[in-house]
C-alpha cells in the first residue's frame, strides 16, 4: 500500500508486519516515535506482541534476550546514548547467538547534548558480533527492518541485526512508502537452542579456554556465512516485492575516475551531488555503504576515492576510511563531516570531490588537510 | 518433610564450598518449583555452583546472564512464555551483590512492571564469588576485603524497598529452615505477578566460622531476631513459625556474633547499635503484625 511516512513510522510499519512475540523498549530521541507507534498498535489491537516498556536500556536487550532465549521473534529499538548503556548486553546477545533485531537511529554522543545525526554509536559497537545495517530512504528502513528478522533468524547466522537510519535526518523526515503483504515472506520463528524444560540445558555457564575460542570462531564463521544468506533474502526480497539491495548502492559508478562513498542519507546526498559533477563533466560516481559488518568487498581498483565519516575514532581516524583502506588497499580522501548533525549538502560533496587530496584528511568547516 | 518431593535438580557434583548453604537452599527451591521452571541466574555463587561447561549440576534449564541484568532478563522470559501459551515458572536465583546493588534498578523494574515471576535473593552479606568484599547486604560492623576495619554503615533494608513497590507475595526465609523455604515458593510460585523471597544465606568462608556450623549459624540468626522470617501476602503480614517465639524472647545477640570471624573485635558501641536495630526491627514487625503501626 502506497503511502508517505517517516523513517521511524517505516521502522514500526515493518515490526507490525513481521509480529514480534516481544518487543521490550525504552524511550529516547529520536527514536522514541518508534516504540510510541508500537505501543499504539499493541493497545490497539493491531499488533499482538507483548510490549515491555522497561526501565532502561540495558533491560531492553537484557529482556530481549530472555525473550528471544524463550523461544519468540523479538525487536528493540533506541539510539545514541541508550545503544551505549545496552553496550554490555549488545555483547551478551550475540554470544547467546539471539537473532534479536534492533533498529538504532543514530544520533551523537554526548557531552554535550546533542541529539542530530551521527553514527559513532553504531560503529561503537562495531565488534559485538552484530551484523549492521545503514539506510538511506524511508522505503529502505521498512525494506532492511523485515529483511533483518529474515537474515538473523536463519539458522546459518543466528546473530542478531542492527538497522540503523540517521537521526532526524532520516528518523524525522517524510518520504513515500510501499508496505507490503509479507505472506509467507517470514516464517514462523524456529531457535534451535530455544529453552526447553523438557531437556534442560545449561545457558552460558562458565567456559574454558578450549571451548570459548571454538564459540568465538562460530561467531565469526556465521558471520562470513551471513554474506550469502543476505544475498539470498535481498534476491528473495526483490523477487515478491521489486526492490533490489545489495551490499552497496552504487551510482554512476560504472565509468567514475572518482567514487564517493558515504554512509545513511549523506550517501543518497551525494547522488544528487554526482550528477552536479557529471554536468560539469566530471565523471564521478558513488557508492553508499550500506552492510558495514559483515564488510563488503568494495570494487574500487584504479579510481580516487573521497569517504565521507560522520564518525570518528580519536586517535586513528575516520572509521569508514579506515576500514575501506584496510579491505581494498586504497588511500582515500578522507572527508569527516556532519557530526552532531553538521549540514552537509549536494554542494559541499561535489566541493569535497573537485578539492580531494587522497591520502590526507579534512574535517569539513573545521581544518584543512591534516 | 515426607511432603517434599524426592526428585532431585541439583545434583551432587556442585562446584559450591563446603558447607555452603545457598546450594542447600537452591535443592529445596527447586524441589518446590519442578521441573517445569527455568532458573535465570546472574553472576553469583551459583554461576560458580552451576558447573563449568559442557557439565551442569542442575536438571533445570539454566539461563545465565550479565550481572545486572537478570529481573530484566526474566521479564523477557516471562513474557516469551505466556506469548507462547507456556505456564513454565521463570526464578531468578541471585545473590545479595546482583539484588541489592548492581541489579536492583532491573529489579525495581520487573516488580513496578507487575511481571510474573519469582526472585530469590540468597543472601549471604557480600560478594562471596570474589571472594568477600563489602555489598551494600552487608552488616554494620562485619569484616569483609573491602571493610577491613568493619563495614562503617548498616545493611540496606532490601525488604522494606521491596515492599515498596507492593508485591502479591514476599517472604523471608533462611537456610536452617528448608521446609519453611519450601512452603514460602510454593505458595508463591501459585500466586500470578511479582513475588520475592529473601533467603539469608550464612557462608562459612566468608562469615568465617567452621562449615559443620552452617545450620547452626542461621537458627542463631533466627533465634536472635537479627533475620525474621515472615511472609507478606496482599500486604498482610505474618510472622512465621520459628521467628515468633524468638522475637517474644530474643536469644543474646552475642550467641550469634561470637562464633563468626567477620565480627571479631567488635567495639562494645557497634555492638550496641546492632543490639538496637534488632530490637527496632523485632518493634517494627510486631506493630504491623498486631494492627498498631
Amino acid at each position: 500500500m502506497l503511502t508517505i511516512a517517516t523513517g521511524n513510522r517505516a521502522v514500526a510499519d515493518a515490526v507490525k508486519a513481521a509480529k514480534p512475540g516481544v518487543i521490550a523498549a525504552y524511550p529516547i530521541t529520536p527514536q522514541t516515535e518508534i516504540v510510541e507507534q508500537i505501543a499504539e498498535y499493541v493497545t490497539g489491537g493491531n499488533l499482538e506482541s507483548r510490549y515491555i516498556p522497561v526501565e532502561s536500556e540495558h533491560s531492553a536487550m537484557a529482556a530481549c534476550i530472555g525473550a528471544s532465549a524463550g523461544g519468540v521473534r523479538t525487536f528493540t529499538a533506541t539510539s545514541s546514548h541508550g545503544l551505549l548503556y545496552m553496550h554490555e548486553m549488545v555483547h551478551w546477545a550475540a554470544g547467546a547467538r539471539l537473532p534479536i533485531v534492533m533498529a538504532n537511529v543514530n544520533r551523537a554522543l554526548g557531552p554535550g547534548w546533542n541529539t542530530w545525526a551521527e553514527h559513532t554509536d553504531a560503529f561503537s559497537q562495531r565488534d559485538t558480533g552484530w551484523l549492521q545495517v545503514f539506510v538511506g530512504t524511508v522505503q529502505e528502513a521498512y525494506d532492511a527492518t523485515l529483511m533483518a528478522f529474515k537474515i538473523a533468524e536463519d539458522e546459518r547466522v543466528l546473530l542478531p541485526v542492527m538497522v540503523n537510519l540517521d537521526g532526524f535526518a532520516l528518523s524525522h523526515i517524510t518520504q513515500s512508502l510501499d508496505t507490503v503483504e509479507i505472506g509467507d515472506f517470514l516464517p514462523p520463528f524456529h531457535l534451535p537452542h530455544a529453552i526447553d524444560t523438557e531437556n534442560p540445558l545449561g545457558y552460558g555457564p562458565m567456559t574454558g579456554p578450549a571451548d570459548y575460542f571454538r564459540f568465538r570462531w562460530d561467531i565469526e564463521r556465521s558471520m562470513r556465512d551471513s554474506r550469502g544468506v543476505i544475498t539470498e533474502v535481498e534476491r528473495e526480497f526483490a523477487e515478491r516485492f521489486g526492490r533490489s539491495y545489495g551490499p552497496t548502492e552504487d551510482y554512476r559508478c560504472e565509468d567514475a575516475d572518482v567514487v564517493v562513498v558515504a554512509i545513511g542519507t549523506l550517501g543518497k546526498e551525494a547522488e544528487v551531488a554526482i550528477d552536479r559533477l557529471r554536468d560539469e563533466g566530471i565523471k564521478a560516481g558513488s557508492m553508499r555503504l550500506r552492510w558495514f559488518r559483515p564488510f563488503p568487498d568494495l570494487d574500487l581498483a584504479g579510481r580516487d576515492v573521497v569517504v565521507i565519516d560522520r564518525d570518528y575514532s580519536f586517535g586513528f581516524g575516520g572509521v569508514v576510511a579506515h576500514s575501506l583502506k584496510s579491505k581494498t588497499g586504497i588511500e582515500p580522501y578522507s572527508v569527516i563531516a556532519g557530526l552532531g548533525g553538521q549540514e552537509v549538502t549536494y554542494n559541499d560533496i561535489a566541493d569535497f570531490v573537485k578539492n580531494r587530496r587522497p591520502g590526507t584528511e579534512t574535517w569539513f568547516g573545521v581544518s584543512d588537510h591534516v | 518433610m515426607s511432603a517434599i518431593p524426592k526428585e532431585e535438580y541439583l545434583y551432587k557434583c556442585t562446584s559450591a564450598c563446603a558447607g555452603c548453604s545457598s546450594s542447600l537452599c537452591l535443592r529445596y527451591v527447586l524441589k518446590a518449583a519442578g521441573s517445569d521452571s527455568v532458573l535465570v541466574i546472574p553472576a553469583c555463587c551459583t554461576s560458580v555452583i552451576q558447573g563449568i561447561y559442557p557439565g551442569t549440576a542442575m536438571n533445570v534449564p539454566v539461563y545465565n546472564v550479565a550481572f545486572a541484568a537478570s529481573a530484566a532478563c526474566a521479564s523477557g522470559m516471562s513474557e516469551a512464555f505466556a506469548a507462547a501459551g507456556k505456564e513454565t515458572n521463570v526464578i531468578v536465583y541471585a545473590g545479595d551483590g546482583g539484588t541489592v546493588d548492581i541489579g536492583i534498578q532491573a529489579l525495581s523494574g520487573a516488580f513496578e512492571r507487575g511481571t510474573n515471576f519469582l526472585y530469590i535473593c540468597y543472601d549471604n552479606e557480600a560478594y562471596g564469588n570474589t571472594g568477600m568484599q563489602r555489598s551494600g547486604a552487608t552488616p554494620l560492623g562485619a569484616r569483609t576485603t573491602t571493610t577491613p576495619g568493619g563495614k562503617p554503615t548498616t545493611k540496606k533494608d532490601l525488604d522494606r524497598i521491596i515492599e515498596a513497590h507492593n508485591p502479591p507475595y514476599m517472604a523471608t526465609a533462611c537456610s536452617a529452615y528448608p521446609l519453611d523455604l519450601y512452603k514460602k515458593v510454593k505458595k508463591a510460585l501459585s500466586i500470578e505477578g511479582p513475588k520475592f523471597i529473601h533467603i539469608l544465606a550464612p557462608c562459612p568462608p566468608g562469615w568465617r566460622y567452621p562449615t559443620e556450623k552452617t545450620v547452626e549459624m542461621g537458627k542463631l540468626a533466627v533465634k536472635t531476631g537479627t533475620w525474621i522470617l515472615y511472609e507478606r501476602e496482599f500486604g498482610k503480614l505474618s510472622i512465621s513459625g520459628p521467628s515468633k517465639a524468638a522475637m517474644k524472647r530474643p536469644a543474646p545477640l552475642e550467641d550469634y556474633i561470637r562464633g563468626q570471624g567477620r565480627f571479631k573485635n567488635l567495639s562494645p558501641e557497634t555492638l550496641d547499635l546492632m543490639r538496637q536495630q534488632v530490637q527496632q526491627n523485632i518493634q517494627r514487625l510486631s506493630r504491623e503484625e498486631a494492627g498498631v503501626c
